[in-house]
C-alpha cells in the first residue's frame, strides 16, 4: 500500500493547489473587475440599499460555492489519482455502502443550504417591503423603448429616468405589448413588465451619476437594442430638470427652418404616433414634446446629434429592427434637416 | 410474412440491409442506432446554430447575420438541443440498453417503438423545413406570451414551433409508455426492482417524467395553437380579452423544469454504470443514488416557479419556490459523493469513457453550484435572463448531459459494433473537449454578472463584454474541432475498430451477458435467471449463480415481423398536424394516411 500511495500525493496536492487558487482567483478578479468603471452595466457595484441587500447574499452563497467547488473537485481529483489502476496494484475493494458516510453526507447540504436560504428569506422579505415613493414613475414597455410617466408632476418622456439622489423611487411597471423586464443593476435586480398586470419596484440610489439599464426580457427583433439610463441628480438639478420638462415651448418663427420643420411635422405621418404638446397627440412612439433635452435617440443606441437624428427620421428600421418607425422615403433632404430643426427647438 | 410450416427457419432472422430494411424495422437495436444517427445529425445542426450565434456575438455590433436571423438561431439552437439532439440521444441509449439490461429479447411494443422513430424523424424535420420557408421559430425556446401572440409574431414561425412541439410530444409520450412498460413487465426472472441497473432506473424515472410532463406542454401549445390558428380565435394569452400571459409561463415551467431532469437523469443513470465498471467494484450506496434519483424526479415538480422570480410572485411565493429548489441540491449532492465513493478503493481504469464520466461529475458540479447561486430569489433577479445563466444551463446540458452521454457512447460502442472506439482519439476527444467548453462557457457567468443580457442579437461597445465574448466565440470554435474528432473516431471505429468480444471490460450488468458483440436479433437464446444485484460479478464461488443466455442459433425464438405501417402511420400524423397550419390541402391527405395506415397497423399479425 504504502509504495503505491507515495508518488501520487504529490500529483494530488499539486493539483488540489492549483483548483485552490483557481478558484479563489475567479472570485477576486470578479470582484476586483467589477470595480472598475469599464462595465456600466456590472451588477457587481451596487448603489442601492436594495441592490447592496441582493450583494450580501450572493457574497454568501458564493463563499459556499467556492469551498464546495474546492473540497468536491479535489475529492474527485485526489480520488482518482490515488486509486489509478497500476500494474501490481491493489485490486478493487468490493463494497456497497456506508450508511454512516452517507446520512453524513446527505446531512451536510442540508446544513450549508440553511446558511444559504436563511440570509436569502430575509432579503426577500426586506427587499419586498413596500414603500413609499418620494418620486413615483409610472414605466411603460414598448416594442422597443420606454416610456417614464410622472404623475402628479405632469412629466412625460422616454428612455431617460431622472431621479433626485437619496430619494426612494417607486416604480409602476406596465407594458403595451409583450413582456419587457426593468433592469438596471445597479439599483435593482429585474421586475418584470408584463401586459394586463402592475409590478412595483422600489430602489433608493446613493451616488449621483448616469448609470445603464436594458430590457432584460427577450421581447422581440429589436430586444438587445431596447436601453435606457438611469440619471441620478441632486435634489436641485432634478428640480431644474422637471422644471424644464413642463416648460412651454414657443412656436418657431414663422420664416425659420424650424418654422418649415413643424409645417411637414404636422402634415406628414409624424403625428400618427409622436406627442407633442399642443402638435399632436399620438401615444404610439416616445413623447417628442422635449426630445432634445435627451442624451441619446432609439432607446440609448445614438447620441442625440442631428446626423444621427437625420438618419433616423429617414430610416428608422434600417438602423433598429422590427422598428415600428417606417422609413420617410418621402421626403427630402431638407425636409429632414427642417424636421431635426425643428425637434432641436424642442428642449 | 406468410406462416410456411414446412422448413420453417429456426428463427426469424430478418434482413439486416439495405435501406427497406431500416425503414421497416422493428428491432430494439436497430430502432436505437436510428435515433443515434439521427440524433447525432440534429445536433450537429444545432451545434452549427451555435458557431453562428458565437461569430455574431465575437465584436460588438457585428453583421455576420441579421437580428431577426438571430433570434431565430437561438430559439432553433435551444429546440433542437433540447428536442432533437440531447432528449433522442438519450432514448437512443433507453433503446439499445434497456431490453438488454432487463434480459428481454425487444420493448413491450416493438412496433410503437418505430411508430416513435418516425414521429421523431418527421417532427424534426418539419420543425425545420421553417428555415427553408423564412418562417423560423424565433420566440425563444420557451416561447413567452404575449411575444408569441398573432399579433406581435404574425408570420408561421410559431405555428412551425408549437406544433412541431406537438408531435415531438407524440413521440416522446409513445416512446415513454413503452419503456415504462418494458421495465415493469419484462425484467428477467429473479431481475426485482432493488436489482435494476441504476440506468434502467433512472429511464423508469425519467420516462414517468416524460408521460406526466408532456400532457402539460401539450396543453400550453393547444392553447396557444387556438390562439393562433383556431379561425375564430381564442384569447388565452390575448390580455386585451381578459387572457393572461403568466398562464403561459406557469404550465411552459411545470413542464420546462421536469424537462431538465428528463435531460439530466438518463446522463445520471449512464455514469452509474461507466464508474462501478471501470472502478471495479459496485455503485457505492446503490440504494441512495436509486431514491436520490426518484426524489429529484419527484421534487422536480415543486420548483418550476424558480424560472419566474422576476414576474412578481411576491414575496411567499418567492421564499416557497427557493427553498423547494434548494432541497434539489441535497439528493444531488449525495449522488456525487457516492460516485465519488463508487472510485474510492476502487482500480480505476482511465478508459475515455471513464474520462468523459469524471468529466462529468466535474462539470456538473459547476453547474449545480452555479444552480444554487441562483436558488436564491435576490441573487437570481441579478442573473436571471443573462449570460450567467446561460453559462449554468451549459454546463448542465452539456457538462452534464452531453458528457454523460459521449460516456455512454464509449462504454457500449462495443457491445453494439463488436468493435472498439479508439482510445488514442478518444483522449484527444475528451481533453479537447474539456478545454474547449470550459473556454467557451466559464467566461459567460463573467459577462452576465457584469451585465450582459441572453438573447441580444448585439451589444455596444464600452459595456465591457468583448473580451469574454470572445473568449466565448474561440472556445466554441475549438469545440468544434473537439466534435470533428469524435466523428472521425466513430466514423472510423464502425469500420476498422479492434474487434470486442462480448463482455470489454468486465462489465457486471445483463447487456454485458448476450453471447456476442452486437448481440443476436434475440438477444438472449435462453433468458437468464438473476439472483443478485451484478448478476455477472457473482458467478463464481460457493454463493455465486452462473448467468446462462444459451447459444446463438435463435431455435424456435420469434422475433416480430418488420412493419413499414408504424413510418406511415407516423408520416401521415405528421401531414396532418401540419394541416393544421397549411390547410385542408395538406390536413385531409394527411388524416387519411393517417387512419388507413393506423388500420393496417393494427390488423397486421404481429409476428
Amino acid at each position: 500500500m504504502a509504495d503505491r500511495k507515495r508518488p501520487l500525493l504529490p500529483f494530488a496536492l499539486i493539483a488540489l493547489a492549483v483548483l485552490a487558487v483557481l478558484a479563489f482567483a475567479a472570485g477576486d478578479a470578479a470582484t476586483a473587475w467589477a470595480q472598475s468603471s469599464t462595465y456600466p452595466q456590472t451588477t457587481l457595484e451596487p448603489k442601492s440599499e436594495v441592490a447592496r441587500a441582493i450583494d450580501n447574499v450572493l457574497d454568501g452563497i458564493v463563499i459556499w460555492v467556492i469551498i464546495i467547488f474546492v473540497v468536491v473537485q479535489a475529492a474527485l481529483v485526489f480520488t482518482v489519482a490515488r486509486f489509478r489502476q497500476r500494474p501490481g496494484g491493489a485490486p478493487a475493494r468490493h463494497m456497497h455502502g456506508n450508511t454512516t458516510l452517507e446520512i453524513a453526507w446527505t446531512l451536510a447540504p442540508a446544513i450549508i443550504l440553511a446558511f444559504i436560504a436563511v440570509p436569502t428569506v430575509k432579503a426577500i422579505f426586506a427587499n419586498a417591503k413596500p414603500t413609499k415613493g418620494d418620486v413615483t414613475v409610472r414605466v411603460v414597455g414598448h416594442q422597443w423603448w420606454w416610456e417614464f410617466q410622472y404623475p402628479g408632476m405632469g412629466i412625460l418622456t422616454a428612455n431617460e429616468l431622472h431621479v433626485p439622489v437619496g430619494k426612494t423611487v417607486a416604480l409602476e411597471l406596465e407594458s403595451v405589448d409583450v413582456i419587457h423586464s426593468f433592469w438596471v443593476p445597479a439599483f435593482a435586480g429585474k421586475k418584470d413588465l408584463i401586459p394586463g398586470r402592475t409590478n412595483h419596484l422600489w430602489f433608493t440610489p446613493e451616488e449621483t451619476g448616469t448609470f445603464a439599464g436594458q430590457c432584460a426580457e427577450f421581447c422581440g427583433a429589436s430586444h438587445a437594442n431596447m436601453y435606457f439610463k438611469v440619471v441620478v441628480q441632486t435634489q436641485e438639478e432634478f428640480d431644474a430638470w422637471a422644471a424644464q420638462q413642463k416648460a412651454p415651448v414657443a412656436a418657431p418663427d414663422s420664416a425659420s427652418l424650424a418654422a418649415r420643420g413643424l409645417a411637414i411635422y404636422q402634415k406628414g405621418q409624424c403625428v400618427a404616433c409622436h406627442m407633442i404638446d399642443g402638435v399632436s397627440y399620438g401615444v404610439v412612439g416616445p413623447n417628442l414634446g422635449k426630445v432634445s433635452t435627451r442624451a441619446t435617440i432609439a432607446a440609448g443606441m445614438f447620441p442625440n446629434d442631428d446626423e444621427n437624428l437625420a438618419a433616423w427620421i429617414r430610416n428608422a428600421p434600417a438602423l433598429k429592427p422590427g422598428s415600428l418607425m417606417t422609413r420617410q422615403d418621402q421626403l427630402s433632404d431638407e425636409d429632414i434637416a427642417a424636421l431635426v430643426a425643428y425637434l432641436r427647438t424642442r428642449r | 410474412m406468410a406462416t410456411t410450416v414446412a422448413a420453417a427457419p429456426t428463427h426469424a432472422e430478418h434482413a439486416k440491409s439495405g435501406l427497406w430494411s431500416w425503414v421497416t424495422t422493428v428491432d430494439h437495436k436497430r430502432i436505437a442506432i436510428l435515433y443515434f444517427f439521427t440524433a447525432l445529425g440534429f445536433f450537429f445542426l444545432g451545434g452549427f446554430e451555435a458557431l453562428l450565434i458565437r461569430l455574431q456575438l465575437a465584436h460588438a455590433g457585428a453583421h455576420v447575420v441579421t437580428a431577426q436571423q438571430y433570434n431565430a438561431l437561438f430559439t432553433m439552437h435551444a429546440t433542437t438541443m433540447i428536442f432533437l439532439a440531447l432528449m433522442p440521444m438519450s432514448v437512443a441509449f433507453f433503446n439499445y440498453i434497456i431490453p438488454l439490461q432487463l434480459g428481454a429479447r425487444d420493448v413491450a411494443f416493438p412496433r410503437l417503438n418505430a411508430f416513435s422513430y418516425w414521429v421523431f424523424l418527421f417532427g424534426g424535420i418539419f420543425m425545420n423545413i421553417s428555415f427553408l420557408m423564412n418562417a423560423a421559430p424565433d420566440g425563444g425556446w420557451y416561447g413567452y406570451a404575449t411575444l408569441t401572440g398573432k399579433a406581435f409574431s404574425p408570420t408561421h414561425s410559431i405555428d412551425f414551433w408549437a406544433v412541431g412541439l406537438q408531435i415531438l410530444g407524440i413521440a416522446s409520450l409513445a416512446g415513454a409508455f413503452n419503456f415504462i412498460t418494458t421495465i415493469i413487465n419484462l425484467r428477467a426472472p429473479g431481475l426485482g426492482f432493488m436489482r435494476l441497473p441504476v440506468f434502467t432506473w433512472m429511464t423508469l424515472v425519467t420516462s414517468f417524467l416524460i408521460i406526466l410532463a408532456f400532457p402539460v406542454i401539450t396543453v400550453a401549445l393547444i392553447e396557444l395553437m387556438f390562439d393562433r390558428l383556431s379561425p375564430v380565435p381564442t384569447n388565452f394569452f390575448n390580455v386585451a380579452k381578459g387572457g393572461d400571459p403568466l398562464l403561459w409561463q406557469h404550465l411552459f415551467w411545470v413542464f420546462g423544469h421536469p424537462e431538465v431532469y428528463i435531460l439530466i437523469l438518463p446522463a445520471m443513470g449512464i455514469i452509474s454504470e461507466v464508474l462501478p465498471t471501470f472502478s471495479g467494484k459496485p455503485l457505492f450506496g446503490y440504494a441512495f443514488v436509486v431514491y436520490s434519483g426518484m426524489f429529484i424526479g419527484f421534487m422536480g415538480w415543486g420548483v418550476w416557479s424558480h424560472h419566474m422570480f422576476t414576474v412578481g410572485l411576491g414575496p411567499l411565493g418567492d421564499t416557497f419556490f427557493s427553498l423547494a429548489t434548494m432541497l434539489i441540491a441535497i439528493p444531488t449532492g449525495v449522488k456525487i459523493f457516492n460516485w465519488i465513493g463508487t472510485m474510492w478503493g476502487g482500480a480505476i481504469r482511465l478508459t475515455t469513457s471513464m474520462w468523459f464520466a469524471i468529466g462529468f461529475i466535474s462539470m456538473f458540479i459547476i453547474g449545480g453550484l452555479s444552480g444554487i447561486m441562483h436558488s436564491s430569489p435576490p441573487a437570481d433577479t441579478q442573473q436571471n435572463d443573462t449570460y450567467f445563466v446561460v453559462a449554468h444551463i451549459h454546463y448542465v446540458l452539456f457538462g452534464g448531459t452531453m458528457l454523460g452521454l459521449i460516456a455512454g457512447i464509449y462504454y457500449w460502442f462495443p457491445k453494439v459494433t463488436g468493435r472498439f472506439m479508439s482510445e488514442k482519439l478518444g483522449k484527444w476527444h475528451f481533453w479537447s473537449t474539456i478545454i474547449s467548453m470550459n473556454l467557451t462557457f466559464f467566461p459567460m457567468h463573467f459577462s452576465g454578472l457584469l451585465g450582459m443580457p441572453r438573447r441580444v442579437y448585439t451589444y455596444q461597445k464600452g459595456m465591457g463584454f468583448e473580451l469574454y465574448n470572445q473568449m466565448s466565440t474561440a472556445g466554441a470554435l475549438l469545440l468544434a474541432v473537439s466534435l470533428l474528432i469524435f466523428l472521425h473516431n466513430l466514423t472510423r471505429s464502425i469500420r476498422k475498430g479492434d474487434p470486442a468480444p462480448a463482455n470489454p471490460w468486465n462489465g457486471a450488468t445483463l447487456e454485458w451477458a448476450t453471447a456476442t458483440s452486437p448481440p443476436p436479433e434475440f438477444n438472449f437464446q435462453k433468458i437468464p435467471t438473476v439472483k443478485s444485484l451484478d448478476p455477472l460479478w457473482h458467478q463464481e464461488g460457493p454463493k455465486g449463480h452462473k448467468i446462462d443466455v444459451g447459444g446463438t442459433d435463435g431455435r424456435g425464438i420469434h422475433m416480430p415481423n418488420p412493419s413499414y405501417w408504424p413510418m406511415f402511420t407516423a408520416l401521415g400524423m405528421t401531414v396532418m398536424m401540419a394541416g393544421l397550419i397549411f390547410g385542408f390541402g395538406l390536413g385531409i391527405p394527411g388524416g387519411l394516411l393517417f387512419v388507413y395506415s393506423f388500420y393496417r397497423w393494427a390488423l397486421e399479425p404481429a409476428s
